[in-house]
């Protein structure tokens, strides 16, 4: 490809941990890969649908701090997701950009993506596809296991992305959204709840955890009362599903989450809800979590609910 | 043969068929997870097998618990359908520099090295499951006299290839990844392949696993 028809990205700065996040893909578990794609899924459909992409398109995602990007190239949109402080730098000058926007870019531009603000995840993407291989079915990138395109490995600097099938007859859209958050933490009791001694299923409910730095996209590691277990701190090593509660045998709770490995050997005291996992992802290392016990149909219906605000909120989208 | 069908979550049946683990309890396991697989039902979008429990997870927008919960109840399977077994044969290498936990496995079992390794390539094994990290095959079972516990400190890298045992299993660890398993030597042979996208496990449940022994030389001559 001769360089002037290139329209691409360079990387002047990677960020924590950047990468390609689409769905992710399905139906590998049996053969130990998880599912993969984007932590906070309503932010990546708000992306896709703001840049009025294809619902499944590669986008961006980065966490707590994001990339610094030049873009070379024929005029283009971008957008971002997430509760995020980014600037935009051109040959006018300096602005502070908005979640939610999307703003043009010309051959030269740079987009700085400081930092997510009391948040984890955010999303960056273009009126166009970033040019990835699929690896069944997905561009999701899992860094545990090498798998996706950039021989499944995070963004580094000086990385340089490739932009096809600009959208050319696209207009700027926006959407006013400050983002959802919620109290507590809702779950379904596990299938070894009875495995706890009564009172630290009470602590479960009652009393708050703390999540530590030990957190990324495989899991998410909780410290607060103790969770006593009174049968077996191993169990027979059984599937896993995202979301999964696990307490390890120094009785600690793990939240298994996107990469999650496929099985494991912890006794499952509880499941958070899918109407709730967007906005667990979210929560920052140093803040608390409760825990709330909802029964199945109210997940269910629950779920339906988070739905319909999702599609509610890409009808705003003008 | 699926005792009882359960939620884990809101997203997945869990299918419980005992708590023993033993091939037969397995190989029950194995064959709902094919038949499931094989059915290609809309919604399903993931079959985890693992000893003696399969779970489902399935997309809520398309399927309720008690929806799919009767489809997969209405399943018959016939007993005596056989299981497809492959015989895969993989070399492994004892040299000092692979076997990290020999001297360990000395001590707990109270065995030579040398009696050790001879009984670890005696046997044939039976692929239980795979998974955990791509790939990676459980295996068993050990005769009685090889079995001990997991490192009391799991190893923060286990180096990929390493073929480990605990209890009356062994496995392959097929990336470098954290882990507690006795380390006996490590094998050359690429156990998961992420270019072959249609089959990248070298081993699959059910599958029948023969180690064979071999030098250093020969390792790094398959290596090259």
């Amino acid at each position: 490809m001769k360089s002037k028809d290139r329209n691409y990205f360079k990387i002047l700065r990677a960020g924590i941990n950047t990468t390609y996040q689409d769905l992710g893909r399905n139906n590998l578990y049996h053969i130990g890969i998880p599912f993969s794609g984007a932590m906070d899924k309503r932010n990546f459909q708000l992306l896709n649908s703001l840049l009025q992409n294809d619902y499944n398109s590669p986008v961006i995602e980065f966490a707590y701090q994001g990339p610094h990007l030049k873009y070379f190239g024929k005029d283009i949109f971008f957008c971002i997701s997430g509760n995020v402080s980014f600037k935009i730098i051109t040959k006018e000058g300096v602005i502070d950009g908005n979640s939610y926007q999307c703003y043009l870019l010309k051959n030269g531009d740079e987009v700085d993506i400081h930092s997510t603000n009391k948040s984890v995840y955010g999303y960056f993407s273009i009126n166009g596809t970033f040019a990835v291989d699929y690896y069944w079915g997905s561009c999701s990138i899992n860094t545990q296991a090498q798998i996706g395109p950039n021989n499944g490995n995070k963004f580094s600097k000086d990385l340089e992305i490739e932009v096809i099938d600009i959208n050319n007859s696209f207009n700027k859209r926006k959407l006013n959204y400050l983002g959802s958050t919620i109290e507590n933490i809702r779950v379904i009791k596990g299938t070894n709840y009875d495995y706890f001694s009564d009172s630290s299923q009470n602590k479960f409910f009652k009393e708050s955890f703390k999540i530590t730095k030990l957190s990324d996209r495989m899991g998410m590691r909780l410290e607060g009362p103790k969770i006593e277990n009174i049968v077996d701190p191993n169990i027979k090593s059984e599937g896993l599903v995202k979301g999964v509660i696990q307490i390890t045998s120094a009785g600690d709770p793990i939240i298994m989450l996107s990469d999650h490995g496929t099985i494991g050997g912890y006794p499952k005291i509880a499941t958070v809800i899918s109407a709730d996992y967007d906005r667990l992802v979210q929560l920052t290392p140093g803040s608390n979590i409760k825990f709330k016990d909802v029964s199945l149909e109210d997940a269910e219906t629950l779920y339906k609910l988070y739905q319909m605000e999702t599609n509610n909120l890409i009808s705003q989208i003008k | 043969m699926i005792k009882n069908i359960l939620n884990l979550g809101d997203a997945a049946l869990y299918c419980d068929f005992g708590n023993d683990v033993n091939q037969e309890i397995n190989s029950n396991v194995i064959k709902y997870f094919y038949h499931i697989k094989k059915l290609n039902l809309k919604g399903i979008t993931n079959l985890t097998p693992s000893y003696n429990k399969l779970i489902i997870s399935y997309d809520l927008n398309i399927h309720s618990f008690l929806s799919l919960k009767k489809k997969i109840e209405n399943i018959e399977i016939k007993e005596n359908k056989k299981l497809e077994k492959n015989l895969i044969k993989i070399p492994v290498c004892c040299d000092n520099d692979f076997a990290l936990d020999i001297k360990r496995v000395e001590n707990k079992l109270k065995l030579k090295s040398e009696i050790i390794l001879e009984k670890f390539f005696s046997k044939n094994y039976f692929c239980y499951m795979t998974g955990f990290v791509a790939g990676m095959p459980f295996l068993g079972d050990l005769a009685q006299d090889m079995r001990l516990k997991r490192l009391e400190t799991p190893r923060v890298k286990v180096p990929k290839g390493s073929v480990g045992i605990t209890e009356q299993f062994c496995n392959i660890y097929t990336f470098e990844t954290p882990g507690g398993w006795n380390i006996l030597g490590n094998t050359p042979q690429n156990i998961f392949d992420t270019s072959n996208q249609s089959n990248p496990n070298l081993v699959n449940p059910g599958d029948t696993i023969k180690f064979h022994r071999i030098t250093l030389d020969q390792y790094n001559e398959i290596k090259r």
